[in-house]
Order: structure tokens, then C-alpha cells, then sequence
């Protein structure tokens, strides 16, 4: 068994773990967490897809390795975004939930008495 | 090498309709102030002249245009490719975008006491990457080019959901953002699969290459997955009534009109473009299911809601529905898929048109009511003719009644049902015009009662003239000549051999 | 060294499923950071060093600070959720085993030989005098993506400052560390800041030859700028500076600019003049290594929330 072969049951156990954790958790920077474990399983198998692309003198495929590069830098973009998100929703609200029903519920001012 | 690989004239037009609009977001960003205003408004003329070229030289040539980046052709390097469906999609941008940017000048202006604000700054830079993303999403030949381009539409969208800065519009950006993340990295595990499967990501060599493989069957199942997140297709939509509604108009606007046809349309680039070669009847049977279901529930919702914005963005969950009857209508070498080709393609047009409308109408009202409660327009109509002409002219194109593109649309998609037996998909179409009839006649009928109403500031008339201007459009399109389904058939994979009507 | 990957293997998937059921959200944070640093081994092992050290410094190190930071504020309030219910923990369990089959299965049946680049990729190397294939990848045959994705950055800070009360925009982001920093960070952050400058620079300046490059260069420099926050002997700027904001877009700004005038020097956006590659290369990633090690601590620093004077 090549150390790529173990990668591919890593990066797809990963993605399997992350996206439990995306579905299961209502608290938002446990989803955040969970979207970067399924991301660095994702980027795990253009790692193996780099590793098994090697040929000859040539130990890895360059081109889904630099894919990676650019990946993880704009994974960490979108967390920054996330978490600012996240801190000033708690700031306004003083709490911390994604509870949907908390803004498709109609406030009791927002006309639903009228009809 | 084949032939689409290497640049053919025009394809610097490609390149420039993208950095234009990227070139625009890092000058407003450091120049800040009022400049980014002028930027946008400024680079507006431009973008829309670029993209006329675009169209102009597609329709010359009958073939897609190519650009290969740096000289270097795929699958080493990037091409980009422009055929009939980007050359629509781009005009169409480079029309909606600058409405919608007229139509804010008055509420995105920078206070004058103050030499930047944070609205201002954010909205003209975010209305400026929305049309650099979607220049790349509709002219890049390249999965992972496209990847980026989906990032930067987030990066977009999701901050002009709140911009208004209140508690709701942050959590409805928070959700937006977690799906819209969850969408592309579904993407990109099914581009690591094609990679690993094929050596490229270019569009045209991966359908040159293309046999059917487990990892190819997961990939596509993981992209679609991931790009039906970003689309708001049933049942992956909770995130977008929120986003859309409470953004502001000219937000909601390109929100709604543009932004999600942006991974709708990458949807059809992997089906039609990519996969065609793929035997896949059981996975357009399901687009066409879900998109059935989306018809109908976000039409249902609509018709309950109170408030005429979330009515709209329910009635965009809908619309959006009907999108994807392509699928199923347009897939295969049979002589219908012509029709279901041409009204999947116009509904996307048409939608934006009458949504952009309607969401800017749907702002006029609330600038002159105080608030936007259906039940409340009583009389309305009377004070503001031009906005509830605008509201009315869009929930034509809506229903689907002539004359309107939204009729054109649905009236060949039903014609392509009807000639290929699908007749379930007739019935949907048929049952998701009565619905919206149902809600645009809740919109219309109290305003049109002779009740007096007070306003509480004349609607501004420059906005009317814009929002009307775009709903005559959406009326327009179903006008649109024989030389426009031409058009969008360049360049598709699979039309020429089933023959023009 | 079958067995060392396979011990890694477990390693890595342990540190993972217990982030996910860590009760404290800050333990779960902390291990998110070890797992990171795990994962880097991984890639080495998959003959990617330039990856294991993006992972290591961005992927662990700088989101880690990220996630401790959100963490502690808002470990501050009250949870407002109910457990999830056992029929929604089935169905998730179910999907996930299920992605987790599929995409194990799709990879394992990967074609071989596996297609590659890496022939096309070294052959076109000469052309830009690079040494490291991957940042060939990056600066040269996909220019074009890495442009766009620095873009990206700058909309990140924006949409990150974008969500700062009105009152306090101009001003600056909160201090990164706390009123009185230990005595030990102040004293690391003096003798680490120059010699971690140093290192970033150097991976920078190798990175067109040997593993590293702009990313990891400018990653390690945006460490050291944090670290000094932390230390409290500076503070996050302003964010109405005019010299911020030319620091933050000029990576791109350069790039965009060169890709321009591509059609001038070797006849295609974003060519670049034989023989005079890899100094015009050198001189895009300079820029790239100022905008990436800027733009890393704002994205940390958060919002402005305090006007400027404070």
C-alpha cells in the first residue's frame, strides 16, 4: 500500500467527518470548522492526484499541487469573512445561533396581523 | 491540437472584460472615497462596449472566440472561450449592472461631510467584482479558473447582503456565505476528480477526453451537489429569501438577477459542455424533478408572504425552478432539445430582467411608503403609477403571458415537453404560471384600489425610468428574432447535428 | 514506513473527529491547530513541500490565531442551541459514509497510468528560468488564477471591514492581544520579529529554485507582523491609511499591470519576455510577498473597532 493510497482514505474520511460536523452543528464557527476539515480533505486529494502523477524523474504533477497553494490561502480568505460575520452577529445580537426561524419568523410589527 | 486551443481574433476582448472591472476594484480600493463611485459608474460605458464587441464578433465568426493566457494553450495553460450563451450573458451583466449601479447613486452616496463611508466603499467595490466574477464565469474555459471565479462572486455577494449593517441582514449573509462555501468546495473535489482522471481541466479538452469512469460519475454528482448550494435549488434554497430580501434594492436587484444565473449557468457549462458524452438520463430526470419542486413551493411561499420583497425572492426560489426543465429538455441529439435549449436560455434572460425590475420597484415603494406590506399598497397604484407599471410589465414576464421573454421561454420549453412526451414537466409549467399569476395579483389588485394613500416622499423619478426601463426589456425579449436563438446556439456542443428549425 | 503512514493516517483522522466532538469550542480550536500541523507531515510525505509549508503556516498557524481569537469572544455568550436531534446525527452519519464511500471508491479507481503535467510543465520551465516547478505553476502557466485570487484578498479585507459599525470606520481594528502582554511575548516578539523577517524574505527569495515562494514567504512575515501586535508594540493600522491600502493591493495592482503590458513585451496578457523572466518574476512576487504579509493580519485583526485616535 503506497503512502498515496493512504492519503486517499484520509482526504475521503475527512470530507465524510466534515460534512457530519457542517450538518449536525447549528453553532456557526463549528460549521467553519467543519468546512475546513472538508477542505483540507478536498485539497488532500489534489494531492494524491499530484502524487500519482508522477513520472519519470519528475516525483509529483506540479499543476494541482500549486491549485493546493491557491486553495488553502483562499480558504483562510473565506474564514476571515466567516468569523467576522459571526463576532459582529453576536455583537448585535448577544447570542449565538443560526436558528433560521430567528429571521424568517415575521416580527410582530412586520404586517402578518394584517392579513 | 485542436483548433479551439489556440487565440482567434477578438480574444483580447475576453481578457479585457475581465481585468476591467478587476483593474476598477483595486483603484476604488486605494483610491477610496467618492472615487470608487466614479470608478464604477465611469468603467460602466466601457464594459458594456467590450461586451457588445464580444457579441459582435461571435455572431460574425458563427464560432466561439479564444484567448490563450500567456500564449500558452491548454492544457498547460488557460483559455478562455466566449460563445453565443457568454456573449448574451455578458451584455446582459454589462446592462443590469450599471442600472442597478444608477439606481443607488442615491442611497450608496458618500455622505457629503464625510470623505469615505463604509456603505458606499463596499457597495461600489462589491457591485464592481460582481461583474469581474461573472466575466469570468461566463467566459473561462478552465474548471479551476472558474473556481476562483465562484470565490470572487462570493466574496461579493455575500457583503452586499448586509451592507445595511443590521442584525438579520448579518445573519442571512452568515448562512449565505456557509452554503455558498459549501458549494464551491463540492466544486473543487469534483475538479481534483477530473483532474486526476483526465490530466486537464480545460472545458473542451476534458469532453475530448472524456469516458465514463466511477471517479467521473462522482465527480459530477459532487460539482452539481456543490454549484445547486450557490443556485438556491430546491431544496438547498433556505439561505437565499433572507439574503435577497434584506438586502437593499439595487443589492437585491443583481442578487437575485445575475449572481445566481452565475452558477446556474457553470451548471449548464458541466452538463452540456463538459459531460455531454456521459450517459446521465437518471441525473437530468432529477435536476428537472428538483427544479418541479421549486416551482411550485417557492411559488406556494410566495403567494404567503406579507412582504412584497420576500415575496420576490420566493418567486426567484421559482423562477429559478423552471431553469432547470433544461435538463431534461434540452439534453440528447433529438430534434426538441432546439426548443428546451432556447427557453432555458431565455428564462435566464428574462428572469434577470423582470427580477432587476421588480426588486428596484419593490425599493421605490419602500422609499415612499415607509414599508413594503402587501396589505397595506391600498391605493398605491394611484400615487406611484410607474412603479407598479414596472411591477406589473415584470410579473408578466413571471407568469409567462405574451407578450413577454418570460412567456418566449416558457412557452418553448412547453413545446419541447410536449414534443418529447415529457409531459409531467408540461404540467409544471403550466401549474407554476397559475401560482404566480396568484402572487402578482396579490401585489397588484389592493394597489389598485381607489384608496387614498399618503407617501411619505415622491418616488424618484430617475429610479422609475431605470426600473421600468429594465422591465421593458424582460417585456422585449419576447420579441427577440430568429437571429437571437442563432446567436445562443454558437458554439454549443451537440446543436449543430440536431439541426435548426 | 508503511506503518509510520498508516499510524499519521490515524493520527490525523483521531485529531480530526475529535475537534468535531471536543465539547469546549476552544479545545476544539486547539486541535484544529495540531491537526494542521499533522496534515503538513502528510504532505510532505506526498513529495509536496511547498504545500506542507502553505498548510503549516496559513492553513495551521494563521487561521489557527483566527479561530482562537472568534473562540474566546464568543465563548463570552450564552449558547443558544439545542443538541441535535438523533434522527438528524442518523441521516448526517448516512450522508457522510456515504460521500465518504463514493469519493474513496472514485479515487482508488483513478485511471493508470495517471495522466500528468509534469512533463509539460518542466519542459516549459527553461522559458521562465524558474527552478521550482510549482511556482512556475503559480507565477507563469496559471498566472492568471493567482491575479485573481489575490484579488480575491482584497475583497476579503473589504468585506471584513465592511462589517465594522459606521461610527468607527477610518479607524482601527481591535488590539490583537491583551492591555498588558506577558513579559515573555514582548521578549519573544523582540528576537523573533527580525529573524523571522529574515527567514520569510529568504523562502521568499528561494522559492523561485526551492521549495517555498511568495505565499509562504509573505505568510511567515504576516506571522511576525502578528506576533508584534500581540506583543502590543504596534497596533493594527488604520484603515482609511492610503499607504495600507497601496501596501494591500499592490501584489495584485503589479501583477495586473505586467499581465497588461504582456501583449507589448511578448505578444500575449500575461506573457512574459524571453530571457527576461525571472527578474519581471521576482518583481511580481516582491510586490505579492508586501500585499500577502499585510493582508494576513488585517483579515486576523478584524473590523476597525475603535476610531482612529484611540
Amino acid at each position: 500500500m503506497s503512502p498515496w493510497i493512504i492519503a486517499g482514505f484520509v482526504g475521503a474520511g475527512l470530507v465524510g467527518l466534515g460534512l457530519y460536523a457542517l450538518v449536525v452543528n447549528a453553532q456557526p464557527l463549528r460549521k467553519l470548522l467543519a468546512f475546513n476539515l472538508i477542505g483540507s480533505g478536498v485539497f488532500l486529494v489534489f494531492g494524491i492526484v499530484a502524487r500519482r502523477g508522477a513520472v519519470g524523474p519528475f516525483p509529483f504533477d506540479p499543476v494541482p499541487q500549486a491549485m493546493v497553494i491557491t486553495g488553502i490561502v483562499v480558504a483562510f480568505a473565506a474564514s476571515a469573512l466567516a468569523v467576522a460575520l459571526m463576532l459582529r452577529f453576536a455583537e448585535e445580537t448577544g447570542r449565538v445561533t443560526l436558528d433560521p426561524d430567528v429571521w424568517t419568523k415575521p416580527k410582530p410589527d412586520d404586517g402578518a396581523e394584517d392579513q | 491540437m485542436t483548433p479551439a486551443e489556440t487565440t482567434t481574433a477578438g480574444g483580447a476582448l475576453l481578457v479585457l472584460a475581465i481585468l476591467l472591472p478587476a483593474a476598477g476594484i483595486l483603484a476604488s480600493f486605494a483610491l477610496g472615497g467618492r472615487n470608487a463611485e466614479k470608478i464604477a459608474l465611469g468603467s460602466a460605458p466601457l464594459a458594456l462596449l467590450i461586451a457588445l464587441a464580444i457579441l459582435a464578433e461571435v455572431w460574425r465568426s458563427g464560432r466561439p472566440i479564444v484567448y490563450a493566457i500567456a500564449g500558452l494553450s491548454p492544457p498547460l495553460g488557460i483559455a478562455l472561450r466566449a460563445d453565443g450563451i457568454s456573449a448574451a450573458m455578458l451584455v446582459t451583466t454589462a446592462l443590469i449592472i450599471p442600472a442597478a449601479g444608477l439606481y443607488a447613486r442615491a442611497g450608496f452616496a458618500t455622505p457629503p461631510e464625510k470623505r469615505e463611508s463604509r456603505k458606499a466603499l463596499t457597495f461600489w467595490i462589491m457591485l464592481q467584482a460582481i461583474s469581474a466574477a461573472l466575466a469570468i464565469v461566463f467566459v473561462s474555459g478552465d474548471l479551476f479558473n472558474l473556481y476562483v471565479a465562484l470565490e470572487l462572486l462570493t466574496f461579493a455577494a455575500v457583503p452586499l447582503a448586509c451592507v445595511e449593517g443590521r442584525a438579520e441582514t448579518y445573519a442571512a449573509a452568515l448562512r449565505y456565505l456557509l452554503f455558498a462555501l459549501f458549494g464551491s468546495i463540492f466544486y473543487l473535489l469534483g475538479c481534483a476528480l477530473l483532474y486526476g482522471a483526465f490530466g486537464t481541466l480545460d472545458i473542451a479538452l476534458l469532453a475530448e477526453r472524456m469516458r465514463p469512469l466511477p471517479a467521473v460519475t462522482a465527480a459530477a454528482a459532487l460539482m452539481t451537489a456543490g454549484l445547486l448550494a450557490k443556485t438556491a435549488l430546491f431544496p438547498l434554497h433556505i439561505w437565499l429569501p433572507p439574503a435577497h430580501a434584506n438586502a437593499p434594492a439595487p443589492a437585491s436587484a443583481v442578487l437575485s438577477g445575475l449572481v445566481v444565473k452565475g452558477s446556474f449557468f457553470l451548471t449548464v457549462r458541466l452538463w452540456f459542455y463538459v459531460l455531454p458524452a456521459l450517459p446521465a438520463a437518471g441525473f437530468d430526470a432529477i435536476l428537472g424533478a428538483l427544479g418541479s419542486a421549486a416551482v411550485v413551493f417557492g411559488s406556494v411561499l410566495a403567494l404567503r408572504q406579507a412582504r412584497l420583497k420576500l415575496l420576490i425572492a420566493y418567486s426567484t426560489i421559482a423562477q429559478i425552478g423552471y431553469l432547470f426543465l433544461i435538463f431534461p429538455l434540452a439534453s440528447g441529439l433529438h430534434p426538441w432539445t432546439v426548443d428546451g435549449w432556447n427557453g432555458g436560455m431565455m428564462q435566464v434572460l428574462a428572469h434577470a430582467f423582470a427580477k432587476a425590475a421588480m426588486f428596484l420597484a419593490a425599493g421605490l415603494l419602500y422609499e415612499s411608503l415607509g414599508h413594503d406590506k402587501i396589505a397595506k399598497f391600498s391605493g398605491a397604484a394611484r400615487a406611484m403609477p410607474m412603479t407598479f407599471l414596472t411591477l406589473g410589465l415584470g410579473g408578466l414576464s413571471l407568469m409567462g403571458l405574451p407578450p413577454s421573454g418570460g412567456f418566449a421561454a416558457k412557452w418553448l420549453l412547453l413545446r419541447a415537453s410536449v414534443a418529447s412526451g415529457q409531459w409531467f414537466w408540461a404540467l409544471v409549467l403550466l401549474a407554476g404560471g397559475l401560482l404566480a399569476a396568484g402572487y402578482v395579483y396579490r401585489i397588484l389588485a389592493p394597489a389598485l384600489s381607489s384608496h387614498p394613500v399618503v407617501l411619505k416622499a415622491p418616488p424618484r423619478r430617475a429610479g422609475e425610468a431605470i426600473a421600468l426601463t429594465l422591465a421593458l426589456v424582460a417585456v422585449a425579449l419576447g420579441f427577440a428574432p430568429e437571429s437571437f436563438f442563432q446567436l445562443i446556439a454558437i458554439g454549443r456542443p451537440g446543436l449543430a447535428t440536431a439541426g435548426l428549425p | 514506513m508503511i506503518l509510520f503512514d498508516l499510524g499519521l493516517a490515524v493520527l490525523v483522522l483521531g485529531v480530526a473527529a475529535w475537534t468535531i466532538a471536543a465539547r469546549e469550542m476552544f479545545s476544539a480550536v486547539v486541535g484544529y491547530v495540531a491537526y494542521g500541523l499533522l496534515l503538513a507531515i502528510v504532505w510532505v510525505r506526498l513529495y509536496a513541500p511547498d504545500v506542507a509549508l502553505t498548510e503549516a503556516a496559513i492553513g495551521s498557524g494563521v487561521t489557527g490565531v483566527l479561530l482562537v481569537v472568534a473562540s474566546k469572544r464568543l465563548s463570552l455568550l450564552p449558547q443558544a442551541d439545542a443538541p441535535p436531534g438523533r434522527g438528524l446525527k442518523r441521516a448526517a452519519a448516512a450522508l457522510s459514509v456515504l460521500v465518504a464511500g463514493v469519493l474513496a471508491a472514485a479515487v482508488l479507481t483513478l485511471p493508470d497510468p495517471a495522466p500528468s503535467l509534469a512533463p509539460e510543465a518542466d519542459r516549459e520551465l527553461a522559458a521562465t528560468g524558474l527552478g521550482n516547478a510549482v511556482t512556475a505553476v503559480l507565477i507563469a502557466y496559471r498566472s492568471f488564477d493567482t491575479m485573481l485570487e489575490k484579488v480575491v484578498l482584497v475583497l476579503a479585507v473589504v468585506g471584513v471591514w465592511s462589517v465594522a459599525p459606521d461610527r468607527f470606520w477610518g479607524g482601527r481594528p481591535a488590539p490583537l492581544g491583551p492591555p498588558r502582554p506577558d513579559a515573555a511575548l514582548v521578549f519573544l516578539a523582540r528576537v523573533l520579529a527580525p529573524i523571522g523577517i529574515v527567514i520569510g524574505v529568504q523562502m521568499f527569495w528561494v522559492g523561485a529554485d526551492e521549495p517555498g515562494g511568495a505565499f509562504q514567504g509573505g505568510a511567515i512575515l504576516a506571522a511576525m507582523a502578528m506576533i508584534v501586535m500581540m506583543a502590543r508594540l504596534t497596533e493594527p493600522p488604520r484603515i482609511d491609511s492610503g499607504r495600507l491600502r497601496l501596501a494591500l493591493i499592490a501584489g495584485p495592482a503589479v501583477f495586473l499591470v505586467v499581465g497588461l503590458a504582456g501583449p507589448l513585451m511578448a505578444g500575449s496578457f500575461f506573457a512574459y519576455p524571453a530571457g527576461f523572466a525571472k527578474p519581471l518574476i521576482l518583481f511580481i512576487e516582491g510586490f505579492m510577498v508586501l500585499s500577502i504579509a499585510v493582508t494576513l493580519p488585517l483579515l486576523v485583526a478584524g473590523p476597525p473597532s475603535r476610531k482612529g485616535e484611540e
